[in-house]
């Protein structure tokens, strides 16, 4: 609290960023403990939550005051202009020193309280059971067992307690291989196909350098190619770029030799690293963040971000994985440096891909829990949750979700899940309101008492999942569609909108079937014949209009219930009752001008 | 000309056909006069199942041949994009069978066409042609207003060729001065009225580029019919779908565009738009780069990029959007005119009506709009649309301009799922029978000649 000057500014602006006409929004700006939150005259309230503001930056003043830009980690961007310099000066102290947490029990998780007792928050926690998990993907079995290896996270710090590996490997043999590897994360198992009895396994790369070698390696891995009975060849996954992969060789790590390990094939499927994939992001935000794109500008820019060309180069390693285990019954190791962001990324696609289970909303937040956060993806470091080392940020998690989110556009009928559950995991995993993404790895998370003091987002996300079903979702639509094997021909990758445009409302169509069908379902109504075509009329920028404002439905709300997570459902409840307006200004943005 | 004249071979057996997404069937091929046919036995060698294929030999846009050995393959593209291998047994059959395709699929004489022929069960010739009436479309019209009434000055066609014989235009206005402004438009193409907008009244015209000339003529009658248009509206705007240096260059052909002294209450818009050449170039281009799968996701966007088919798209609805806020908004009525008149201005027209008009949005008020925006108001589908994208013929008047309406009306579909009442199919099957059909629809140029 010592960091707010000014509480309250009355008489901000809020400008609309795509909006040609300069109109704005006039309001009061309240600076609270958690959240800047802005009311406008017409009672609408926009919530900003601390921790999500990524910039904020005060541009030259105006006639009209000084501008105060925010741009926040969930993709929305602010343009205030407050009257007095200040004031805005104040403001902008403030959320610097408020959006830069030094330690974690400073964050938002520590702080929150959803007024759920003891047992419920015990509960919550235990809601994801990984045990249970691998006791459902048929472990531990005759070639797989659990090892108490790292219980004392002795031999891995980054790796969760309990770790399944090949039966024949003992622990001479897991010691030895976790020398070997980069931060001692060894080869385990990370999902078991039942029918096909072959595994996917991760670790990092080897310590080989231009000639090292390992035996117990080299044992690790044959006891996981013997541990599958269908094919006793498996593949060795790089991530990375042969390039980069040759470049570690000279830092003593790299990747295995062929010629070192029996009865292995290895393959280079070329992910970038979290650096390429953070400054496209950066210059993707850049393109889709400018006024009145041309068609061609868009997708210039587009390709020069190389943000799709990422997305589809994760897509395509998780199908060459898929194929390796369905076609040809072959276990696969993936790794790539250390083994926990392209790793995850293609590990985690691979068993969504492979196994419907993880397309429910269940399995969807164990598959999240599983391959993202017990195997230490640094969700700390890479959403950057405590003031940190900025080469450390990457949209590695975000990529993941917007590659499940071009697969539920081929599949539609095959997740239950929808887009805006994607979205809220990507808003919480930012938001350090909940306990789960918070901290580096279990270790952290354990020493840090997590469990005791924050809670769980699974059980909020599971209470309220009939926002987040999909309405088209037929789990046995086609039976053989278990494994699904998305087309990844460059044309079907598409801009997600509704993610880098998700709170720029006048981007968004103004109808949409799933919206109307998800309100049928939320409403219970029978399916009404469409309303008689109301008058649309396309608007020239030089001409638009606002829409009409509907005043928020609930301004009585207490600071302490305004969690985002109601936020974004008030405002989705908004959307969907708004009257069809009389006159429909339609955007001709360029990015939903869909080829 | 007989069509057995062509025909050089006109059955094979055991050919093989294959394309994207089918399984390879083994059959016999018979050509016939409008037809492609190939039919396999179930029961044969790998055979699933009876394949037949009826492909309008009107619809093949390229034929390639290639010879290896005693067998050769034949790629036909055809104009609705699809593309079919047939691989036949012996050389000199398949080089004939070749020649053929390629000689019936360029006859060029509309009365050979398979329209022509075809009989659907059930139908009687004369059902169907007149469903959707000018005259209808006027007594709506006529109910809200008597500004305007439906002349018959083009009754023989002698006013404009390419204009129907009934027209509407506004009752102050008598058929002399229509004959007199029709001598200075492009191509006779006088203003008539396109939509008239119940909301207030405003209305949206359509004409061909004023014929002003190097010496800046006038035509006392245009002026007054476009004066007369205007009625108790303060003003209205000229949109041109040319660019103002373009509108100027017309001038030394004897074209041009209203000077703002002749029409002081009208105001010109210059909205540049594509047609003719650099459209088909940009449609060429497009499919060329849809049709490579191996495409990396960066040659894909450059190549998306460099068709411009979506800056094409994108210019076509923001200038409808501009017409139909003139009206909606602004109030004013809206001449639309590029050079003929016949080709962005009808994309103009017909978008802007399908944005203000629910009506327009329904099964079958669609189909009036095409009727009335597209087929009579002289959009020339024949030469337009006489070859496809796959073409190695040299182009001559072919524009894909029908194909870049109807991918507005796709976009328009995509924002307000809800607004439309027919689907993506409905527009594919036009984008195919205004290419090759089996009925006379969009067959010839203008009314004159249907």
């Amino acid at each position: 609290m010592e960091h707010i000057r000014t509480t309250k500014v009355e008489q901000v602006k809020l400008l609309d960023r795509f909006s040609t006409s300069n109109k704005s929004l006039t309001g009061t700006l309240y600076l609270t403990a958690t959240h800047l939150l802005f009311i406008d005259s017409s009672q609408r309230e926009t919530w900003i939550l601390h921790h999500h503001i990524a910039a904020v930056e005060k541009l030259p003043l105006t006639t009209s005051g000084c501008p105060l830009v925010i741009q926040c980690k969930n993709f929305r961007i602010v343009h205030f202009v407050v009257p007095r310099e200040r004031d805005c000066h104040d403001i902008y102290n403030s959320l610097l020193q408020l959006s830069r947490t030094a330690q974690y029990d400073e964050l938002y998780a520590f702080s929150y309280n959803p007024k759920q007792n003891a047992s419920e928050q015990v509960k919550g926690w235990q809601l994801i059971d990984l045990a249970e998990e691998y006791k459902r993907m048929g472990v531990p079995n005759a070639n797989w067992q659990l090892t108490d290896a790292n219980r004392e996270y002795k031999i891995c710090e980054t790796y969760p307690k309990e770790l399944y590996v090949p039966r024949t490997a003992s622990k001479p043999i897991i010691v030895g291989s976790s020398k070997f590897r980069s931060k001692g994360r060894f080869p385990v198992l990370s999902y078991y196909h039942k029918d096909k009895e072959a595994a996917i396994c991760r670790c990092s790369q080897p310590l080989s350098g231009f000639s090292a070698r390992c035996l117990e390696d080299e044992h690790m891995l044959q006891a996981i190619s013997k541990a599958n009975p269908s094919n006793r060849f498996m593949y060795v996954m790089d991530t990375r770029p042969k390039l980069n992969a040759m470049a570690n060789r000279a830092a003593g790590k790299g990747y295995e030799n062929e010629d070192n390990y029996s009865n292995i094939r290895f393959q280079f499927v070329g992910i970038e690293n979290i650096h390429v994939m953070r400054s496209s992001l950066q210059k993707l935000l850049e393109v889709s963040g400018t006024k009145g794109l041309s068609v061609n500008d868009f997708l210039s820019g587009l390709e020069s971000s190389g943000w799709l060309r990422h997305i589809k180069a994760v897509l395509d390693a998780a199908v060459f994985l898929v194929k390796a285990i369905a076609i040809e019954s072959a276990s696969v190791l993936v790794h790539c440096s250390d083994g926990w962001d392209r790793t995850s990324q293609v590990c985690s696609l691979g068993a969504l891909l492979l196994d419907s289970y993880y397309r429910t909303i269940k399995g969807f937040m164990v598959l999240i829990e599983k391959d993202w956060i017990a195997f230490g993806h640094k969700f700390s470091d890479r959403c950057c949750q405590l003031d940190g080392d900025p080469k450390e940020i990457s949209p590695v998690f975000t990529q993941f979700l917007e590659c499940v989110w071009n697969l539920m556009e081929q599949f539609p009928q095959a997740f239950e899940y929808n887009e805006a559950f994607l979205l809220q995991i990507h808003e919480h995993v930012h938001s350090c309101q909940f306990g789960n993404f918070l901290g580096n790895c279990q270790k952290e998370r354990e020493e840090l008492k997590f469990k005791e003091k924050t809670y769980s987002l699974w059980p909020f996300l599971l209470d309220e999942q009939k926002k987040y079903q999909n309405p088209l979702y037929n789990p046995d639509f086609s039976p053989e569609l278990s494994l699904l094997e998305p087309n990844t021909v460059s044309f079907n990758f598409k801009f997600w909108r509704s993610m880098y445009h998700q709170f720029d409302r006048s981007l968004h169509p103004r109808q949409s079937v799933l919206d109307l069908i998800m309100n049928m379902i939320l409403l219970k109504e029978p399916l009404l014949p469409a309303p008689p075509a109301p008058v649309l009329l396309k608007s020239p920028p030089c001409f638009k209009k606002e829409p009409p404002l509907v005043p928020g439905s609930d301004s009585l709300r207490t600071i302490e219930g305004s969690s985002s997570a109601d936020n974004r459902y008030s405002e989705f409840m908004e959307e969907l009752g708004k009257a069809e307006p009389a006159l429909v200004s339609l955007e001709y943005g360029v990015a939903r001008m869909t080829c | 000309m007989e069509f057995a004249e062509l025909i050089k071979t006109s059955r094979v057996e055991s050919v093989v056909l294959a394309g994207a997404g089918l399984p390879p069937a083994r059959g016999t091929l018979c050509i016939t006069s409008h037809h492609l046919l190939l039919s396999s036995r179930p029961g044969g060698a790998g055979a699933a199942a009876t394949v037949e294929l009826w492909l309008l030999i009107r619809n093949v846009d390229a034929v390639e041949k290639r010879l290896c050995g005693s067998s050769g393959t034949i790629t036909l593209r055809c104009k609705d994009l699809r593309v079919l291998q047939l691989e036949i047994p012996g050389m000199e059959e398949c080089l004939n069978v070749a020649s053929s395709i390629e000689a019936l699929s360029s006859v060029d004489s509309l009365m050979m066409m398979y329209p022509f022929f075809y009989r659907p069960q059930g139908l009687r010739l004369e059902d169907g042609w007149h469903l959707f009436p000018l005259e209808r479309f006027f007594q709506c019209i006529a109910a809200q207003t008597n500004q305007w009434r439906l002349s018959a000055v083009n009754k023989d066609f002698s006013t404009c060729p390419t204009y129907p014989p009934a027209l509407i235009v506004p009752a102050a206005v008598d058929d002399g001065a229509l004959r007199k402004a029709a001598r200075f438009r492009h191509g006779g193409r006088f203003p008539v009225l396109s939509y008239y907008h119940r909301k207030n009244g405003t209305v949206m015209l359509r004409s061909g580029q004023p014929l002003t000339g190097p010496n800046r003529k006038r035509c006392p009658e245009d002026e007054l019919l476009l004066a007369a248009a205007l009625a108790q509206a303060a003003r209205g705007f000229v949109v041109d779908t040319r660019s103002l240096q373009a509108a100027k260059q017309a001038r030394m052909g004897g074209g041009g565009t209203e000077p703002k002294s002749a029409y002081p209450r009208w105001k010109r818009l210059h909205r540049p738009l594509e047609r003719g050449r650099p459209l088909q170039e940009s449609f060429v281009r497009l499919v060329d780069a849809c049709n490579d799968a191996s495409l990396s996701m960066d040659r894909w966007l450059s190549r998306l990029e460099s068709s411009r088919w979506l800056s094409h798209v994108k210019a076509a609805l923001s200038t409808a959007c501009l017409a139909a806020q003139c009206l909606e908004r602004e109030e004013a009525c809206v001449l639309v005119h590029g050079a003929e008149g016949t080709d962005t201005t009808l994309l103009v027209t017909a978008l802007a009506q399908l944005i203000l008009d629910p009506s327009c949005r329904t099964l079958a008020g669609f189909q009036g709009l095409l009727e009335r925006e597209w087929i009579q108001a002289g959009h020339p589908f024949h030469v337009r649309c006489a070859r496809s994208a796959y073409s190695h013929a040299r182009l001559k008047q072919e524009a894909p301009l029908f194909l870049l309406f109807l991918d507005c009306v796709w976009q328009l579909g995509r924002q307000f799922p809800r607004s439309l009442e027919f689907g993506e199919r409905l527009l594919l099957a036009l984008f195919d029978s205004a290419y090759a059909s089996s009925y006379g629809t969009f067959l010839g140029n203008n009314e004159k000649e249907r």
